[in-house]
């Protein structure tokens, strides 16, 4: 038995909104792979809960009439990367999701969870970043558009009021079209395993796959919260895919914008190190995804 | 509080009271008797209460039973022949010695027969994968994997999806 003190099932996302105003004590719970450890830990016991885990207009992905990709907050990481327009269109998150805990985690947790714990090691976030995501947020005054630049204000904290549920995500056109990519997860095990560092990188290349159009690095557990790398992307942007210094401009410049601490998985040392060598090894890996050669 | 549930456990409905606070693995052992479902690490790291909902492999003990309304839940005694046979995934489990304490066994299964039912070939890479939700600490997986490459292989060769 866990230790809840109350347990609603919220009928859609207007009621689950109601619920969470009614009773101040109350906090959601969607997939429940991460609320009910810590109400097992006993770090969340005694909780109330709002369950929106069935509400049906919170799960799948899909095309809106504009191109833009929806994904709803409900949608389980195993069904994200099975989901037929995603393998199409954003092939890379359904790679990063997939490398979350395990098969039954990825059968039940879902990427709203993922993203509002505001855990700095989810899987799906530093993909997000690099995708530029927008977050749809419902509470009580009506809906709200975050951009996820803005949705993280620091560890296990983001700018989503109690009472606000996460409908989903909205990944415009001109962040997928043309661009590929690789989410490099580090950890100690290969699964059922949080991330040491993740490592998210992007590229668009020119129609003769010679350069760089535009770039995006994005890192996990390299600070407080999952973060960009402007100056890193900004280092690399017009630069020919077999320029002998890329990848060391890359790495450069992306240590000047972390932050990593220690923690009982990894010094910061280490962090510094993965960092400095996973964003280069993304790197290749996204130019030769859309197709540029590389030499080395 | 109690609460009424309905779910249909091994092809059979139910309608259940159960405690709002209660997990799947819980209602499942303790109201169903259903003990095939086994309790380990409670916290979705062993897979040991592995069960199928909807036809796909969740860690029961991280699942509250109120979530498994209207949904279809099997366990290993869902596998069960009319006159009580073995079914082909735990026959290929004995073939290949794959059980020695029998904790993660149930489990194991279960994952087994989702990925089964994809129809599709997986080599022993993949497969690693796909059981990395389930801790054994007797058998080293050594022969774990056979019996899953056993099983795949066979049901491949019958139903494989480009047949």
């Amino acid at each position: 038995m866990f230790d809840i003190k109350s347990f609603y099932e919220a009928k859609d996302v207007k009621d689950a909104v109601r619920a969470l105003v009614n009773d101040p004590d109350a906090e959601i719970i969607s997939g429940g792979t991460d609320v009910l450890i810590r109400v097992r830990e006993g770090k969340d016991a005694g909780k109330s809960l709002v369950s929106i885990h069935n509400i049906a207009e919170l799960k799948g992905v899909k095309l809106l009439p504009d191109g833009d990709i929806f994904i709803g907050a409900g949608t389980a990481f195993s069904h994200i990367t099975n989901d037929a327009l995603i393998k199409e269109k954003i092939n890379m998150l359904g790679e990063a999701v997939d490398t979350v805990g395990g098969p039954q985690i990825r059968n039940t947790g879902t990427i709203g969870g993922n993203i509002c714990n505001g855990a700095t090691s989810a899987d799906s976030a530093s993909t997000m970043w690099a995708l530029n995501a927008e977050l749809v947020l419902e509470g009580p005054d009506g809906e709200r558009i975050v951009p996820i630049n803005e949705f993280y204000t620091g560890p296990g904290k983001t700018v989503r009021d109690r009472c606000e549920v996460c409908k989903g995500f909205i990944i415009r056109k001109e962040n997928f079209e043309g661009w590929y990519g690789r989410y490099i997860k580090y950890g100690k095990r290969n699964a059922m395993e949080i991330a040491t560092l993740g490592c998210a990188v992007r590229v668009k290349l020119s129609e003769d796959k010679k350069n760089i159009e535009e770039a995006r690095l994005a890192y996990g557990v390299a600070g407080p919260t999952p973060l960009r790398c402007h100056k890193a992307e900004a280092a690399v942007k017009g630069r020919a895919v077999n320029d002998p210094e890329l990848y060391d401009v890359f790495a450069r410049e992306a240590l000047t914008e972390v932050n990593p601490r220690s923690s009982w998985r990894a010094s910061k040392e280490f962090r510094l190190q993965l960092i400095e060598e996973l964003c280069k090894r993304g790197l290749k890996d996204a130019i030769e995804l859309a197709g540029g050669e590389v030499d080395a | 509080m109690l609460k009424i549930v309905h779910m249909t456990v091994n092809g059979r409905e139910v309608e259940l009271a159960v405690d709002e606070r209660e997990s799947l693995l819980d209602t499942l052992r303790n109201r169903l008797g259903l003990t095939s479902v086994k309790k380990g690490c409670e916290v979705g790291e062993c897979g040991a209460c592995t069960v199928l909902v909807n036809g796909e492999a969740i860690d029961s003990c991280i699942y509250l039973t109120l979530w498994a309304e209207g949904k279809s839940v099997m366990t290993v005694e869902g596998l069960k022949g009319p006159n009580g046979e073995l079914s082909p995934i735990q026959k290929a489990f004995i073939e290949e010695a794959a059980v020695q304490c029998g904790f993660c066994t149930p489990g194991l299964i279960m994952s087994a027969v989702e990925i089964v039912g994809t129809g599709k070939k997986y080599n022993r890479e993949e497969l690693k994968k796909l059981i990395s939700g389930h801790l054994c600490r007797c058998t080293g997986y050594e022969n774990i994997l056979n019996a899953m490459e056993r099983i795949v292989e066979e049901t491949y060769k019958v139903c494989g999806d480009d047949k």
